[in-house]
C-alpha cells in the first residue's frame, strides 16, 4: 500500500497553472470540454452565417430563445435515459411512448373533457397533463417489469414498444391529427404567451443566483463542520461570479427578444391599449417549457447526487452483483427506473404536443435516438455505471445546436443526418480516448 | 465453547443443487459466539455455496437455519443482514464506480433529517473506522477501482465490520493480499473473535488455517467429510481429509 494522499497532494507543485486552477475549483474537466465544443458550434455556425450568407443567424436573441424550446423536449427525456443508460440498459420506445401518450392526452382534452367540463374549463390542461404523465408512467413501469421480472433484455422490451405504442396511437385516433389542443395547455409548449415575461424571469434569475450562493455556504459550512479541505476563497468567488453571470446573461438574452409585431397588436387589442408609434417591446423572458426542463434537471441532479435512489443507481451500474449483494433490490430499483423514463416521457409528451398545438401520429419519431444521443455525448457511458444529468441536458443542447445551426445555414436534411451521426460517434470517440488518459 | 449453549449458527441438512448436480449434499455445520470454524475442501467442494444459503446469495433447496436456537427464513441479502449476518466475499462485492464511503454504507447509507444521504457523514466515519483497520488508508474521495487489492479488501472488512455483525462469512479474505496485508487481516479476526463474533472462514491456506481457527469442518464432492477440534490435530490430518476424505481418529 502506498500511502498517496489525494487530498493534500504532493503533486501540486508540479502543476501548470490551468492544472492547479482547476484543481481548486474543481470543475470537471470533461464539463469544460462539452462547454467548449458548444462554443465552438455555435460561434461556427454564426461565422459561416456571417461570412457565407451575409447574416449571421445563430447568435441572436431569437435563435437562441428557440434553441432553448427546442431542447426542451430531448433534454427531458435525456434525464431519464441517463438513469437507463447508466444500470447498462437501453429505451428504444420513448419516441413511441410520447407519441402514444400525446395522443392520449388529445384525445382526452379534445375530444372526451370538453363534453362533461365544458369547452375551455381550467380543470381541462390540469387532468389531461396527470393522465399524459400517468400514462407514460405505466408504460414505463410496464417495460421495466419485462425487464426485470421476465428476464427479457431491454434492447427488446423496448423496440418491441417503439413498434408497439407507435401502432397503438395510431388505433386510439383511427390515424387523425387532433387540433387545436386547450389554449391553457398550450402555453405549455412555449410561445410568446408560453413565456413569463420581463420581470416574471428577472425573478427567476434573482432566486436562481441566491440559490447558488446559499448552496456554495452550505457546502463550505457542512465542509467545515467535518474538517474536511476547502476550496480556496479565491475560487469560491470565482465559481459565484461564474455561475451567477451565467443566469444574468441568459436572463438578458431571452428578454432581448422581443414578440412579433402581429402578437402585440393582438394582445394590445385584447387589453384595450394602443400600441405607440414606434412598436411595443415586449419580452419573451424564460419560456414555460425550458422553465420544465430547468425543474426537471434540478429534481434528477437531486435525486441522483442526494438520494438512495440515485446511489443505489449508480451502485448497480457499477457492479449489479454487488449491489444485490448489499441488500438492494435490484429488480424492483429497474422497475423503478423505467417507470420514471416513462413519467419524464409524459412529461415531454405534454411539452412537445402542446408546442405544435396537436398530437399527430408522427410526434415523437426518431426522438428515442436523439435521447440516447444526447445522453452519450454528455458522457453516460454504455458501459454502465457513470453519467450525469447536467452532461445529458449539455448533450440535448449540443444535439439541438447542430440540427438548428444546419437549417438557418441551409443544410438540406440529408446533409444534418449525416453531420448529426458522426458527431455522434466523434463524440463517442473521443470520450473513449479522455476516460483512457484519465485512467 | 460450551458443549450444552445454543449455537449462534446452526445450519441443518442443507442442500442445493444446479442443474440435477448437487452442489451441496445435507450438511449440517455450526457456529458458536467467539469461535472461528474454517470450512475446507477442494474448489467445487461446495463451501462457497454452502456460504451463500446463509449470506442470502442462494436459497437453499431444503434443510433449515437457525440463528440464536431460532428457525429463521432467509431468502436475500436483506434478510441476512437483519439477522447481523455479513459476508465478505472472495470476489469483493465493491461498486468499482462509487467511492469507499458510498461502498461501506452500500444499501445502509446515513441519511440527513431531510432523508437526503449525508456523504460528509458518512466519510467522516470512514476515515473513523479506517483510521482503526487500516490507517494508511488515505484514498476517500476516488472511486474504488483506483485503490489496490488490499485497500479494497479493507473496505470490504470495514463494510462488515462497522455494522456490529454477529456472524461474520469470510471467503477467502486473503486471496488477493500481500503478507502485510494479510497479518492485518488475521490481527483483526482474532480481534473481532474476542469481541464474540461468531466467523465462518473459507480459506485454501493450510497454516491460516491452523493460526486462525477453532474448529475446521472438510468437505468433499458437496457432503461433510467432517469436523475437527484444530488443536488436537496435525495439518496432515486436515489435509488427509480434504484430500481424500479420511477423518482422523478425533473428528466428529
Amino acid at each position: 500500500m502506498t500511502p498517496t494522499d489525494t487530498n493534500h497532494a504532493p503533486a501540486d507543485a508540479q502543476l501548470g497553472p490551468v492544472g492547479r486552477f482547476l484543481k481548486a475549483t474543481e470543475i470537471d474537466t470533461r464539463l469544460l470540454g462539452m462547454v467548449g465544443a458548444l462554443v465552438v458550434i455555435w460561434l461556427g455556425f454564426h461565422l459561416y452565417g456571417a461570412f457565407v450568407n451575409g447574416y449571421g443567424a445563430f447568435l441572436t436573441p431569437r435563435n437562441l430563445w428557440n434553441l432553448s424550446v427546442q431542447t426542451a423536449s430531448v433534454g427531458i427525456m435525456a434525464c431519464g435515459m441517463v438513469l437507463v443508460i447508466i444500470t447498462r440498459h437501453i429505451d428504444l420506445s420513448v419516441g413511441s411512448v410520447l407519441g402514444f401518450s400525446a395522443m392520449i392526452m388529445g384525445i382526452t382534452q379534445v375530444w372526451i373533457l370538453p363534453q362533461y367540463l365544458g369547452l375551455g374549463s381550467p380543470l381541462i390542461w390540469v387532468i389531461t397533463c396527470i393522465v399524459g404523465v400517468i400514462m407514460g408512467t405505466l408504460i414505463g413501469a410496464f417495460h421495466g417489469w419485462l425487464v426485470a421480472y421476465r428476464n427479457i433484455p431491454a434492447f427488446i422490451v423496448t423496440l418491441g414498444g417503439l413498434l408497439v405504442w407507435r401502432g397503438a396511437a395510431f388505433l386510439v385516433a383511427r390515424g387523425e391529427t387532433i387540433s387545436p389542443v386547450d389554449t391553457t395547455f398550450a402555453l405549455l409548449g412555449g410561445g410568446p404567451y408560453g413565456a413569463i415575461g420581463a420581470i416574471g424571469s428577472w425573478i427567476v434569475c434573482a432566486i436562481a443566483c441566491v440559490a447558488i450562493l446559499w448552496m456554495m455556504l452550505a457546502g463550505r459550512r457542512s465542509r467545515a463542520s467535518h474538517g474536511f479541505a476547502q476550496r480556496p476563497m479565491w475560487a469560491e468567488g470565482f465559481l459565484a461570479v461564474l455561475a451567477c453571470g451565467l443566469v444574468v446573461g441568459a436572463t438578458l438574452v431571452v428578454n432581448a427578444y422581443p414578440w412579433p409585431k402581429g402578437i402585440v397588436t393582438q394582445y394590445a387589442k385584447a387589453n384595450g391599449l394602443t400600441v405607440p408609434e414606434g412598436g411595443m417591446f415586449i419580452s419573451h423572458g424564460f419560456a414555460i417549457p425550458v422553465l420544465i426542463l430547468i425543474a426537471v434537471g434540478i429534481a434528477m441532479t437531486i435525486l441522483m447526487t442526494r438520494t438512495r435512489f440515485g446511489r443505489y443507481v449508480y451502485a448497480i451500474g457499477g457492479n449489479p452483483d454487488a449491489a444485490e449483494l448489499s441488500g438492494i433490490n435490484t429488480r424492483w430499483m429497474t422497475v423503478k427506473i423505467f417507470a420514471l423514463m416513462g413519467f419524464l416521457t409524459g412529461i415531454s409528451a405534454i411539452v412537445a404536443s402542446a408546442r405544435l398545438n396537436s398530437a399527430t401520429n408522427a410526434l415523437g419519431e426518431l426522438d428515442e435516438l436523439y435521447v440516447i444521443a444526447a445522453a452519450v455525448i454528455g458522457g453516460t457511458s454504455l458501459k454502465g455505471g457513470v453519467g450525469t444529468i447536467y452532461g445529458a441536458i449539455l448533450g440535448a443542447l449540443v444535439m439541438q445546436s447542430l440540427k438548428t445551426g444546419m437549417v438557418l445555414i441551409g443544410f438540406d436534411a440529408a446533409i444534418q443526418n449525416i453531420v448529426v451521426g458522426a458527431v455522434l460517434v466523434l463524440a463517442v470517440y473521443v470520450d473513449i480516448l479522455y476516460r483512457g488518459k484519465s485512467k | 465453547m460450551a458443549a450444552n449453549a445454543t449455537p449462534l449458527v446452526e445450519l441443518r441438512d442443507i442442500s442445493i443443487s444446479f442443474g440435477g448436480i448437487k452442489a451441496v449434499d445435507r450438511v449440517t455445520v455450526d457456529l458458536y459466539p467467539g469461535e472461528v470454524v474454517g470450512l475446507l475442501g477442494h474448489n467445487g467442494a461446495g463451501k462457497s455455496t454452502l456460504i451463500k444459503c446463509l449470506s442470502g446469495a442462494y436459497q437453499k433447496d431444503s434443510g433449515e437455519i437457525f440463528i440464536n436456537g431460532e428457525k429463521v427464513d432467509i431468502q436475500n441479502p436483506r434478510d441476512a443482514r437483519r439477522y447481523n449476518i455479513e459476508t465478505i466475499y472472495q470476489t469483493l462485492a465493491l461498486a468499482d464506480n462509487l467511492n469507499a464511503a458510498s461502498n461501506l454504507f452500500l444499501g445502509r447509507e446515513l441519511v440527513t433529517a431531510a432523508g437526503f444521504v449525508d456523504d460528509a457523514q458518512m466519510e467522516a466515519e470512514t476515515r473513523k473506522i479506517m483510521a482503526r483497520l487500516n490507517p494508511n488508508f488515505r484514498k476517500f474521495n476516488v472511486p474504488v477501482s483506483a485503490l489496490s487489492g488490499g485497500q479494497r479488501q479493507s473496505v470490504a472488512i470495514a463494510r462488515a465490520v462497522y455494522f456490529n455483525a454477529r456472524i461474520l462469512i469470510m471467503d477467502e479474505p486473503t486471496a488477493a493480499l500481500g503478507p502485510q496485508e494479510t497479518q492485518m487481516v488475521a490481527e483483526l479476526i482474532q480481534e473481532l473473535k474476542r469481541q464474540g463474533l461468531g466467523i465462518f472462514l473459507i480459506e485454501h491456506d493450510i497454516h491460516s488455517v491452523m493460526k486462525l481457527c477453532d474448529r475446521a469442518v472438510v468437505m468433499k464432492n458437496g457432503q461433510r467429510v467432517g469436523a475437527v477440534n484444530v488443536a488436537e490435530v496435525s495439518d496432515d490430518d486436515i489435509l488427509g481429509m480434504i484430500i481424500m476424505g479420511k477423518k482422523p481418529a478425533s473428528a466428529v
